[in-house]
């Protein structure tokens, strides 16, 4: 009898984290509305400039649809979400899905590349800090990691400007040229995505290390150690799956911050992203581009984190409990 | 083998530079927010479709004058309120529909329509009707005289649109210029090819894109590395030496129509105060706002005026720079203490940095300005329509646009009377000589009124390839005019 008692425990479980995963969506949208709406600054005075006549701004206003009352507004902005219509952009006048849809396209893959790169420095320099701890390795990691945190990652960017496309030319300064050419859109993201992850990967190469340490101090360590398993393995088996859980956190939420971060760097680079894209909107009082792409990195992060409940869920027993 | 080799790089070499020589990456610092000058006052539309992709009744040629465009000739009758244009004819649009009069009522109606979005719907203010005479004639009645209309519709504010197409022009402009609009990556470029229906002379290229880089230093390294050709309106001009010391590289520099002024509220204390606005103007030393904001580049102004019309006078003697001038009428004013007020400041680099060399040269007199950045939506906000500021510097770039001083709305709140006079009467003069009098007297008074402090006129500072000629020097309309630019060995 206890198996079911226990699934429906994570029922109970998942299906509280779904219902509160919902209204941190519905409080979010009224915040993101309410904030963003009270901005000062009229998005059509903005595109008419001061040459306008009063009268010109009115009739801009009235057809953008910005004379309707805010709730009325503010319904019509979650009506048209629930059905995935993000509503028109006011100045580019095409629609917010599209314009975000675009940019995706951009800071999806960039984040991910950035991740991967951050990846595959931190854990190799990571583990051997943490193997080797108090050793010239251990020194010298420490000393540069340090380093990548303490560096802007827009100077490392135009230091990898100057180097590899002023002085070398081997790839381009910036833009992007679209993913028909899979070889020069990748191209066009190494330098962004090295340039991104460089800080990130100094932070998760010093969690990896000081995470690892701590599991090599655990008593089943040694116990393994003691029956026999051989240090490679015991490092492999036992020491780093336990390490990976505060790393794995950490990834997690760098790939939140990657995602809509990226914005000093996609300037550095004028990649079209979504943190230009924001960045944009925000100073021309493009406010439902503003409020779409703010809502959908909301979203974003909300059921990421519902995912990794799950996970928890999945993996952790005491959580069934 | 070899021979072949030969051949081969050889021909490879040559399409190379064919394609160089017939296309051009173009730089600039902001993207239009949508593609239709009729519809927004973005300087970036125009500058992507302005003579390239749309075309009006004139259009203005590189040195500011008035050209024949799709009229290719006009005549006005005796008192100077109706004017008829005959049109071009085998123009077409992009989507091939014919061009003809119908289009221009068109245009013209809808740009002064009770719900019109003009930006610039002043310009088309005074025309009572236009009307179609023939399909290549069209007849525009004033309701008084003026001699500014060829002028007024050679604004990107005037292209001609037809009635199919208007609607989607934001996002998909078909105008009649030599240019086609191909493609829209929004925050990357904009692409345009060579219109091969073209009605009037040839151009050069055969595609041209524009892209969007904001950061000056991203600019910098791409004009360096060579992704794009030129940068007409080069954002850092601290960079320009290193171009002008690079013998790949041309540094333009011209005159604009920004007239940058350090602009004050007149409608309220202190700067109601005739005394107290001299006393700003005389506390400015103009040359260190150049040489410390725009590193040398930009010419010092007595008026709101630009220094290369012809009718400008040089009142630059109305307001030298004086600080113990400025202290005594300070003292005059009733401010022997000085006083404390606010200087808002958007965000291009003459407000910024400027902004921080006046707050100096005010407080060596008594003035205490508290710098505060602003972007632009809350500058039109709060100083544009809330008149919540004391100083403020902004450069307004429209051609000929004294006429804002007649504006009773307007954010300075000028608009004294005699002023007011000065512009109806210029309105509907069309005596060239009775005009430059009329232009010449109001440049003087609010010169002598002090409305707002002088401070230069912006000088446009461009980067190109040295390859690359005929782009524009000066800027008499905010437009990257392609249509005489062409690749040279």
């Amino acid at each position: 009898m206890r198996a079911p008692r226990s699934g429906d425990q994570v029922l109970i479980y998942l299906g509280r984290r779904f219902v509160s995963l919902c209204l941190t969506l519905v409080v979010a949208s009224i915040l993101i509305f309410g904030i963003i709406e009270v901005l000062p600054g009229d998005p059509a005075a903005f595109m008419l400039g001061i040459n306008a006549q009063p009268e010109a701004v009115e009739a801009l206003r009235d057809q953008l649809g910005l004379n309707q009352s805010l709730i009325a507004r503010y319904f019509d902005w979650v009506g048209g979400l629930l059905i995935g219509d993000f509503g028109q952009s006011y100045t580019y006048r095409v629609p917010v899905a599209e314009l975000i849809g675009d940019r995706i396209w951009v800071s999806l893959p960039l984040a991910l590349y950035a991740l991967v790169l951050s990846t595959a420095i931190a854990f190799p320099i990571g583990i051997l800090a943490a193997l080797r701890r108090g050793g010239v390795a251990d020194y010298g990691v420490m000393g540069l990691t340090q380093l990548g945190i303490a560096i802007p990652n827009f100077w490392f960017a135009m230091f990898l400007v100057l180097i590899f496309a002023i002085q070398w030319r081997i790839f381009p300064a910036g833009g992007f040229v679209g993913w028909e050419d899979p070889v020069a859109g990748l191209m066009g993201l190494t330098l962004p995505a090295i340039a991104l992850a460089l800080p990130q990967a100094s932070i998760l190469a010093r969690i990896m290390r000081s995470a690892l340490i701590e599991t090599l101090d655990e008593d089943y360590i040694r116990t393994a150690r003691a029956k026999g398993q051989s240090r490679r393995g015991v490092i492999w088996h036992h020491a780093l799956r336990n390490a990976m859980i505060p790393v794995l956190t950490i990834i997690g939420l760098q790939f939140s911050f990657l995602l809509a971060g990226a914005i000093i760097i996609e300037n550095v680079f004028y990649l079209p992203g979504l943190g230009r894209l924001l960045f944009q909107a925000i100073t021309q009082r493009d406010l439902i581009v503003v409020e779409g792409a703010v809502m959908l990195l909301v979203f974003s992060v909300v059921v990421v984190t519902f995912a990794v409940d799950m996970a928890y869920a999945l993996v952790d027993p005491r959580l069934r409990r | 083998m070899k021979a072949l080799v030969a051949t081969l790089a050889a021909s490879l070499i040559a399409t190379t530079a064919m394609a160089q020589n017939t296309s051009i990456t173009i730089g600039m610092q902001l993207e239009p927010p949508n593609l239709d000058p009729t519809g927004g006052a973005a300087a970036a539309i125009d500058e992507v479709v302005y003579a390239n992709v749309f075309e009006g009744l004139t259009r203005f040629g590189s040195d500011g004058s008035v050209l024949p465009a799709l009229a290719s000739a006009w005549d006005i009758n005796d008192d100077g309120t109706v004017y008829t244009f005959t049109l071009r004819e085998g123009v077409t649009f992009h989507d091939g529909s014919d061009f003809d009069a119908d289009d221009v009522v068109f245009t013209l109606d809808r740009a002064r329509a009770e719900d019109s979005t003009n930006a610039q719907k002043a310009l088309f203010a005074g025309i009572e009707n236009v009307e179609a005479l023939a399909p290549n004639s069209v007849q525009i009645t004033l309701s008084s005289p003026s001699g500014n209309l060829p002028f007024n519709l050679a604004w990107g504010d005037a292209v001609i649109v037809a009635p199919e197409s208007a609607a989607g022009n934001a996002t998909n402009p078909i105008g009649t210029g030599p240019f086609v609009f191909s493609d829209w990556v929004q925050g990357d470029r904009v692409e345009l090819a060579a219109n091969p229906n073209y009605w009037g002379e040839p151009i050069a290229l055969e595609a041209a894109t524009f892209k969007f880089i904001s950061d000056p230093v991203a600019a910098f390294a791409a004009m360096m590395a060579g992704d794009v050709d030129a940068f007409p309106v080069f954002p850092a001009p601290e960079n320009l030496a290193q171009f002008d010391a690079d013998p790949r590289f041309n540094v333009i520099v011209g005159s604009t129509e920004g007239e940058t002024i350090l602009a004050m509220n007149n409608s309220a204390e202190p700067f109601a105060d005739p005394l107290v606005r001299e006393a700003v103007a005389l506390a400015i030393n103009r040359q260190e706002i150049i040489d410390g904001a725009m590193f040398g580049f930009g010419t010092p102004i007595g008026t709101h005026f630009a220094p290369h019309n012809p009718a400008y006078v040089d009142l630059l003697d109305r307001s030298p720079h004086d600080p113990d001038r400025a202290r005594e009428l300070l003292a005059q004013a009733g401010y022997a203490d000085g006083f404390t007020t606010t200087l808002k400041l958007p965000p291009p680099a003459y407000a910024r940095r400027g902004g921080e060399i006046i707050a100096a040269q005010l407080r060596a007199v008594g003035i205490e300005a508290e710098i505060e950045n602003v972007e632009w939506a809350q500058w039109l906000e709060q100083v544009f329509r809330g008149r919540d500021y004391g100083l403020t510097i902004v450069s307004h770039t429209e051609p000929m646009d004294i006429g804002i001083y007649a504006r009773e709305d307007y954010y300075f709140a000028y608009a004294r009377p005699a002023f007011v006079a000065l512009m109806d009467a210029l309105d509907v003069e069309t005596d060239e000589a009775a005009r430059v009098d009329l232009m010449q007297t109001a440049q003087e008074m609010i010169a002598d009124d002090y409305v707002n402090a002088y401070l230069f006129q912006l000088a446009k500072t461009g980067v190109a390839n040295a390859r690359i000629e005929g782009l524009w020097e000066n800027s008499p309309t905010q437009a990257i005019d392609l249509t005489g630019v062409r690749w040279v060995q």
